[in-house]
């Protein structure tokens, strides 16, 4: 069977066609799409855990009771799940375990371009890394028996170049294994890893890493392709791409199990060319790990990191130039003509949604002049003109920490700007991380105000589920999660649920909450448009340009509707789903809904020139 | 022009869909990625999807090859098809276009929030033009939106702009057929066809 799958639906072919049972995630730019794939393709549980540690201890239990397993995190996920990484490379596994890191090479939708393959060498556990999708699904089939076969976890390592490509993947859907579970097999000296059980597990790990060397030399996932000897080329993952494109004489020595290097192919390959080039984006990884294998041969031997840049995703084009500073590599770089406007253009940065709940709370933000401690989602986009309404955001859950931080250090001294400080968090970040960072404020007699921004599903990454929403990723329904009620038992008593669209009380409300001592939460209830049934059936706003007296309000909130045009404001009716915060703002009562159509339903808000 | 054969090192045709988020212009790449498949080609398609991006700009690479295709990326002057659905990304991603390559741009015009609050301005009408008979490369614009409208569903642009392109590949109409069926919801599926077959006679004039 032949189908064009992205990399994240290939790992997850590959999962189900090696018979994983559990999978456990949290989601994540670029490797949402995974967990959902394997359902779609048949895998018997899927989950949305509440965040990349619990999703891992998870998985991790699910090896434990001998059922093949495997968790899906964004690069920076697997900060938060590095404490049962590490252990778990110390008691190894029962059924197969595969923890799949996807790294945001080129940080498009990420805090830090942060490269795991050092995880792994710090973990010590094996790290495969794919370079298409047709390789995607079979190193994650493989991996399971590598995790089974060395009693390891294994982390295998996409970048966001290999999640979102698409390739053409060939398999036998016949040639599935299918999921077995064996049971718990009770063994104290491995499962339970207290120091005395650590320092023999830790003489396991080190033995198996030699093993795992050994079975680098032969695998299938390293290859030498001898080409021209005057150029060879070490690489991995999407890099064996671009340079394959690049060099297409040159060797190669391409690595699948890049972690542990098998010291022996290596030394063959380095002796036989001329010069060795390391192509690797982000950290010379691979370079370094070679160097340090101390083989006779002259530094001059290899050309890494003094060539490529640390920075971003790299292309054909950048290997050549890259390395035609090099003249003894013999390599030109004619660049194919091109041509541009010297016009400027107007810039096109993501935006929040016509109709997005955020807007009315970043607005409010606004006007109380808030010094606002953002946190990580849809919200972030708050920091942009025209709300310009976030000033601070770090990593997931920060918001309430980070506050409560500057919180205590204020007490030290006057806070000179006079501002109020104001920590945002969405729903699926609060239950993620922020939970424990409100506990914290509660017990430390914080004054914290904090705003959670309950639009009822995870929109940044795609719209996920989560504990509060009533779903799951399989589809069952399931009670929500009160969230008001959890702060409650957090130690916050002050707690009201709103919602931001009703732009006037919810702006007194928050101005009340500032002025009150101790700390406090709202709860700014306003699904998604994604996700809202009632948005189907809205109209969109009409201005009414005899009465529009172009005095700018309407665009003063930055919705992508809104437009300035002949010297009236205007909506792009295509864009606007009638959310009405125009109508509520409007002074002149100019905009509001066109004459309503056949079962169109009117706004139940008014005009009033809320400011 | 054919299938293959953008000669240079690769012997790749290479294909960059531009557009705004909320447009299909992603839906049209892998449309395009779908038929190269159908046609037995080796085929890579990639693009970036993560932030909000309902109105943002969003941007597709596809690639086609009788040979095997690596990279799934390529550079500047080199893509053989520039699609753009709106004027401005048209210009922005120009520089991908091989001198002698085709442009085919929706003549939509999306104007970004920093235009719409009047902090940047929106290119004068004209400059489209100018740009790409600088650049030496032929441009086929038209306005998909209206087409599709009067096909009775604005969605079914992407298909337009799909049906210009079509006539200029080695791929039967057959395939593209088969593909639509595949992608696309199945009422819909005869205002796509409508709409592709519009656009691929349209480019039978230029
Ligand atoms: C540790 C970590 N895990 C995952 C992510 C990816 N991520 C970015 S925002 C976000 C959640 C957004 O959901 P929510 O807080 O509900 O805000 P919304 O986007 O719905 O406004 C996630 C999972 C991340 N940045 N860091």
């Amino acid at each position: 069977m032949k189908q064009l799958l992205s990399g994240n639906e290939a790992v997850a072919l590959g999962a189900y066609l090696g018979g994983a049972a559990v999978a456990s995630a949290y989601p994540g730019t670029p490797s949402s799409e995974i967990t959902p794939a394997f359902a779609r393709f048949g895998g018997p549980y899927a989950e949305w855990a509440t965040n990349e540690k619990v999703a891992l201890e998870v998985a991790i239990g699910a090896a434990y009771e001998g059922a093949r397993a495997f968790t899906a995190m964004k690069h920076i996920g697997l900060n938060v799940a590095a404490d049962p990484l590490f252990s778990c490379s110390y008691t190894g596994i029962n059924g197969g375990l595969v923890v799949v890191t996807a790294d945001d090479v080129g940080i498009y939708s990420s805090q830090n371009e942060q490269d795991n393959r050092h995880m792994a060498r710090a973990a010590k556990v094996p790290l495969l890394e794919p370079s298409d999708s047709q390789e995607c699904m079979e190193f994650m089939r493989l991996a399971f028996e590598i995790s089974e076969r060395f009693d390891t976890p294994v982390l295998l390592r996409t970048t966001t170049r290999v999640s979102h490509s698409k390739g053409i993947v060939e398999y036998d859907p016949e040639l599935r294994t299918p999921p077995a579970v064996n049971g718990f097999k009770i063994d104290i000296s491995k499962f339970v890893i207290m120091p005395a059980m650590a320092r023999k597990r830790h003489v396991f790990v080190e033995e198996r890493t030699r093993a795992l060397k050994e079975y680098g030399e032969t695998s299938s996932l390293n290859r030498i392709e001898w080409g021209d000897s005057s150029i060879g080329v070490i690489t991995s993952g999407v890099s064996y791409q671009h340079a394959k494109e690049a060099l297409p004489d040159a060797s190669f020595l391409k690595l699948g199990l890049s972690w542990p290097l098998p010291p022996g192919l290596v030394e063959t390959f380095v002796k036989r060319v001329d010069k060795v080039v390391f192509v690797e984006e982000v950290d010379p990884f691979l370079e370094s790990e070679v160097r340090l294998m101390g083989l006779d041969v002259s530094s001059h031997h290899f050309i890494g990191k003094e060539a490529f840049t640390l920075l971003g995703e790299y292309s054909a084009g950048l290997i050549r130039s890259s390395l035609a500073k090099f003249p003894e590599l013999g390599i030109d770089c004619e660049k194919p003509t091109d041509h541009g406007t010297s016009v400027s253009l107007p810039d096109r940065p993501p935006v929040l949604c016509p109709g997005c709940s955020h807007r009315a709370v970043f607005y409010t933000l606004n006007r109380l002049k808030a010094i606002v401690y953002g946190d990580i989602g849809c919200y972030t986009l708050g920091v942009f003109p025209p709300l310009n309404a976030t000033h601070a955001c770090l990593c997931m859950g920060a918001s309430i920490t980070n506050n409560f931080g500057g919180e205590k250090a204020a007490q030290f001294g006057e806070r000179a700007d006079g501002r109020p400080r104001v920590s945002v968090i969405g729903d699926s970040t609060f239950l993620h991380a922020g939970i424990v960072g409100l506990i914290n404020a509660a017990y430390n007699q914080g004054n914290t105000k904090i705003l959670i921004l309950d639009n009822q599903t995870t929109a940044m990454t795609g719209h996920q589920d989560h504990a509060a929403t009533g779903k799951t990723l399989m589809g069952a329904s399931q009670k929500p999660l009160d969230i008001a009620r959890l702060v409650q038992a957090c130690g916050v008593e002050d707690v009201k649920v709103l919602d931001p669209f009703d732009l006037r009380t919810f702006r007194r409300e928050v101005k009340a909450a500032l002025g009150r001592p101790g700390p406090s939460v709202i709860v700014a209830t306003h699904p998604c448009v994604f996700v809202d049934p009632r948005v189907k059936g809205r109209q969109a706003i009409c201005i009414d340009p005899e009465k529009c007296s172009d005095c700018g309000v309407c665009l003063k909130f930055g919705c992508p509707g809104v437009y300035h045009a002949n010297g009236k404001a205007a909506i792009e009716q295509s864009v606007c789903n009638g959310c009405g915060m125009c109508v509520q703002f409007c002074p002149t009562d100019a905009a509001g809904t066109q004459k309503a159509g056949k079962g169109a339903k009117t706004l139940a808000i008014s005009g009033g020139g809320e400011r | 022009m054919s299938a293959t054969g953008n000669g240079a090192r690769t012997g790749t045709t290479n294909f960059f869909v531009a557009g705004v988020g909320g447009q299909g212009a992603l839906l049209a790449s892998d449309i395009i990625a779908e038929a190269g498949m159908e046609a037995d080609l080796d085929v890579k398609k990639s693009e970036i999807h993560g932030m909000a991006q309902r109105a943002g700009s969003v941007f597709s690479h596809v690639r086609w090859g009788r040979n095997k295709v690596d990279a799934p990326l390529f550079s500047d002057g080199e893509a053989d098809f520039l699609l753009s659905f709106e004027i401005v990304e048209a210009l922005r991603w120009q520089p991908v276009l091989k001198k002698g390559g085709i442009a085919i741009v929706n003549t939509q015009k999306i104007y970004p929030v920093a235009v719409a609050i009047g902090n940047q301005s929106y290119p004068e009408d004209g400059v489209l033009e100018a740009e790409f008979a600088a650049g030496g490369q032929k441009l086929i614009s038209l306005n998909a939106d209206d087409i599709a409208r009067e096909l009775g569903n604005v969605r079914v642009a992407n298909s337009v702009i799909v049906g210009v392109l079509s006539r200029f590949l080695d791929v039967s109409p057959s395939v593209w057929r088969d593909v639509l069926a595949r992608r696309v919801p199945a009422r819909a599926l005869d205002v796509n066809l409508e709409a592709f077959y519009r656009g691929r006679e349209l480019s039978a004039d230029v």
